[in-house]
């Protein structure tokens, strides 16, 4: 049954046959093609899929906020019943709102919250201004900010990440709207904060009544708080249904995938079980390359010894003198040959530094860090360093930045085989590129033609072709799609597995670290709090961080057996 | 454009669809291989003192009354071909426009490459140094420069080193532009992954820098380059009409307009119009196409 005019008796939001499309008339691409979405009063759908699937042009859409030359169409938007008229300017804020990803950029940080909340009670719902104060206070309490009648005249900066993320969602609620539309409202956050954040949505859907899109690409949030889930591919709904049953028993093969490549965090799994788009491929020549590295001394591929690095802040011109952060606070630990150790810890816990230093790239305060039997400190001369940095390599977070946009793959890759003829380095590239999962022919194109994914691969590529004994892993998969992190993930697994590379894989994912880590290391400002086998620092925890991390972990339903 | 600078392909196709690059960058090339060819296609030699006689002087263009076919643009007050003056004027102005860019664009990428990569004294030094220089109007550098050299020079040797001097005056002025610019981009790059990854490749900082970094800061040092020859050829103008530029022996554009400007009250008005008239020209038409270029290979104006 299907109305076509919006006069039924339907609540809540209906969308049939949205169409976005961008480009100019004529060769217009569309991103998102025929989908139905309906939202109940207090229901949270919902909008699944990997980038480019058309997941934020619907919420777009829906905000009439498509970009001309884009445009969009319908055959329905209502919203209890009415069709949606964007016309006016009052609809979009008052009947249809949005919370954003990033609440460092939502929020002007030229006005104080109060004149924001104001600015929008008063224009949408003509209130004086008496009243529109009493409201923004009431929405900040509402939100969960702590003494909100002192908060609501403070500027965006004082407020700190997750307490920005509620007077966003303050300033969304703050009209009453019918329609939430809530754009990656967590991908910001820290693990911690993700998780009250995520509540918090839950909570103000329900006891306002509103209905709410959840436009999100981490199943954790979807398993967490929605109600519905719509699966988006390539522009389509592949799958629509209440979320408890697509996490256990999604219909379509794509959907399946989607959640087969999520790492639980509750159980280890020997592989993903994603198909791997080309299958690494072995050459001899190749695998006795890579075998024949230079052996150093010691046997401890990496090891850190009360490792310390100080960032000295400016201090004010008229106060006190500069202040001193600990980023790294005497670290220790040391890689077995062929494990896998993880480093975890929320943004700005001194993860990345430490990695830095490990690699050589930077100098530590006190302590020093060891490669396969090579020492480096504080006084360790520059000239030192590319000794150090032999048999080590590191694969970064950002695919787009960490390979030079102005050289082919082929120089890219040659650049560490510096110690290989030439003419060797030729032959072995192409074997190299297909040892990662890639076509061997690409070699003379540059980094834009490929994908994120594709571009780990290179780049992961080209860390072999150094010939490492150690692999540092900066958050390698944390700017990729779910089923191309589960590819990078098995592909760095069976690296390991064969070439027995010992790898320290920093992260803020926990998931990620309990299927890929054989020991775990959780950091918290600079300090390393807690230590030991992956298993048993997830089963339990010592240290009441490592507790309190593990408890914002989302838990998704147990798959059934496919029927 | 070179492989080096690699410049996206897509920079062809914006240069066919754009009509102002393609007539400004026609009328530049234009320009430039005229005064190149000057040699060959002037129809008389202006430095060649007894080719020319008094009888032919301060005829008018060959379209007004009492013109000569034998000078298209007329003569001067001692008989020199005017058109002639103008094709080798122009060889002098662009020799010193682009040996400017060409020192100033050499000199400030290096010294913007070592102070963004370096930090510490060493882009202390040169950045303030910089700034000294942009704390001074551009002419009054230039007229302290050639003032210098003119005490520094013999008498006999200053006509000889009048290029030189020129070329000097202005590049000292121009290199911080560069510098700046690539100081800045240097920052950004070096503190890409990418370059860490060539450090963990086992490179040193001067192949770091060479390999990795200067392809990825020129494409504005090619737009400032652009514009500043055109900033380059009107500085020497400038010089050369105050007097303190190419002498009258060895006349630029800006060393034919002054002298025309003496006799312009005497009604001999094509010896400064057509001079002035092709240094607008050749300005507006490289200012156009450095324009056109800087929006071209902005990434953000995709």
């Amino acid at each position: 049954m299907r109305s076509i005019h919006g006069a039924s008796e339907t609540s809540g939001l209906r969308v049939r046959g949205l169409t976005v499309s961008y480009g100019r008339r004529g060769h217009a691409v569309p991103a998102v093609e025929a989908v139905d979405v309906d939202a109940a009063p207090g229901e949270i759908v919902a909008i699944v899929g990997e980038s480019g699937a058309g997941k934020t042009s619907i919420g777009t859409a829906l905000l009439d906020l498509v970009d001309p030359p884009g445009h969009w169409t319908a055959r329905e938007v209502t919203l209890d019943g009415e069709t949606i008229d964007y016309r006016t300017t009052h609809t979009r804020g008052r009947d249809v709102s949005v919370i954003f990803q990033d609440p460092q950029t939502a929020l002007n940080p030229l006005f104080t919250v109060e004149s924001q909340l104001v600015h929008m009670v008063r224009h949408h719902l003509g209130l004086d201004r008496g009243a529109a104060k009493r409201r923004a206070i009431e929405m900040l309490e509402e939100v969960g900010i702590p003494d909100a009648v002192a908060r609501v005249g403070q500027y965006p900066h004082q407020f700190s990440g997750g307490m920005r993320q509620r007077v966003v969602i303050a300033l969304a609620l703050a009209c009453r709207p019918r329609l939430v539309i809530a754009d990656e409202p967590t991908s910001a956050l820290d693990v911690s904060i993700r998780a009250q954040i995520l509540a918090l949505i839950r909570r103000l859907c329900r006891e306002k009544g509103m209905a709410c899109l959840l436009i999100t690409h981490d199943m954790g949030a979807v398993a967490q708080i929605s109600d519905r889930a719509v699966v988006m591919r390539d522009g389509r709904a592949v799958e629509t249904g209440p979320t408890t049953r697509l996490l256990s028993g999604a219909q379509h093969p794509y959907s399946r995938a989607l959640i087969a490549a999520v790492p639980p965090a509750h159980r280890r799994l020997p592989r993903f079980a994603v198909p791997d788009t080309g299958a690494a491929v072995t050459d001899a020549e190749l695998e006795r390359w890579l075998r024949d590295r230079p052996t150093a001394g010691g046997d401890t591929p990496l090891a850190v010894d009360e490792l310390t690095k100080v960032f000295r802040l400016p201090g004010r011109l008229f106060g006190r003198g500069a202040r001193a952060v600990r980023a790294v606070d005497a670290v220790s630990f040391a890689l077995a040959p062929g494990e896998i150790f993880g480093l975890v810890g929320e943004s700005g816990s001194g993860k990345s530094t430490l990695a830095q230093i490990a690699a050589g790239l930077r100098w530590p305060d006190a302590g020093e860090a060891r490669v396969l039997g090579r020492r480096f400190g504080p006084t360790t001369p520059k000239a030192a360093l590319r000794g150090y940095r032999q048999g080590l390599q590191m694969v970064f977070q950002d695919p787009y930045s960490s390979l030079n946009r102005r050289m082919t793959v082929l120089e890219t890759i040659l650049e560490p085989m510096a110690d290989t003829p030439r003419a060797v380095g030729l032959r072995l590239v192409p074997a190299l590129l297909e040892r990662v999962g890639l076509p061997r022919d690409v070699a003379r194109r540059h980094p834009h033609a490929f994908s994120g994914g594709q571009r780990q691969r290179i780049a992961i590529a080209r860390a072999l072709a150094g010939r490492p004994r150690v692999l540092i892993c900066d958050e390698p998969t944390s700017a990729l799609d779910v089923s191309i992190q589960a590819q990078i993930l098995n592909l760095l697994k069976d690296l390991r597995d064969e070439l027995g590379l010992s790898m320290l894989l920093i992260t803020h994912d926990l998931p990620v670290v309990r299927q890929m880590c054989d020991r775990v290391g959780v950091m918290q400002s600079g300090r390393l709090v807690e230590m030991g086998p992956t298993e048993r620092v997830f089963d339990a925890p010592e240290a009441s961080y490592t507790q309190m991390l593990l408890t914002h972990l989302p838990r998704l339903p147990e798959r059934q057996p496919a029927s | 454009m070179s492989a080096v600078l690699s410049a996206p392909p897509r920079v062809g196709a914006l240069f066919l669809a754009s009509p102002k690059a393609m007539i400004s960058s026609a009328v530049a090339l234009i320009l430039i291989l005229s005064a190149l060819c000057a040699p060959w296609i002037a129809p008389h030699d202006p430095f060649a003192l007894g080719s020319f006689s008094l009888m032919d002087s301060e005829l008018p263009p060959v379209w007004s009354e009492g013109g000569d076919p034998r000078f298209l643009l007329g003569t001067d007050t001692q008989g020199r071909d005017v058109l002639s003056a103008i094709l080798y004027g122009m060889r002098v102005s662009l020799l010193v426009g682009f040996a400017a860019v060409a020192i100033s664009a050499a000199v400030g990428t290096l010294f913007g490459l070592v102070a963004g990569f370096r930090g510490g004294w060493l882009d202390a030094v040169l950045m303030r140094l910089a700034d000294v220089i942009l704390s001074f109007p551009t002419i009054l550098i230039a007229l302290l420069v050639s003032g210098i050299a003119r005490g520094l020079l013999p008498d006999t040797r200053q006509e000889d080193y009048a290029v030189l001097v020129l070329i000097l005056a202005i590049a000292i002025n121009e290199w911080t532009q560069y510098a700046r610019t690539v100081r800045g981009q240097t920052l950004v790059e070096a503190s890409l992954d990418y370059v860490k990854a060539a450090r963990l490749s086992g490179l040193g900082d001067g192949r770091i820098l060479a390999r990795h970094i200067l392809p990825n800061v020129l494409s504005p040092v090619i737009v400032i380059a652009t514009i500043n020859l055109a900033l380059a050829v009107l500085a020497e103008a400038t010089l050369s009409f105050l007097g303190v530029g190419m002498p009258a022996t060895q006349p630029s554009l800006g060393t034919l307009i002054r002298i025309g400007n003496e006799n312009l009250f005497s009604g001999v008005w094509w010896v400064v119009v057509f001079p002035a008239l092709t240094l607008v020209l050749l300005v507006l038409s490289v200012n156009l196409f450095g324009d056109w270029l800087r929006d071209a290979l902005n990434p953000r104006s995709e």
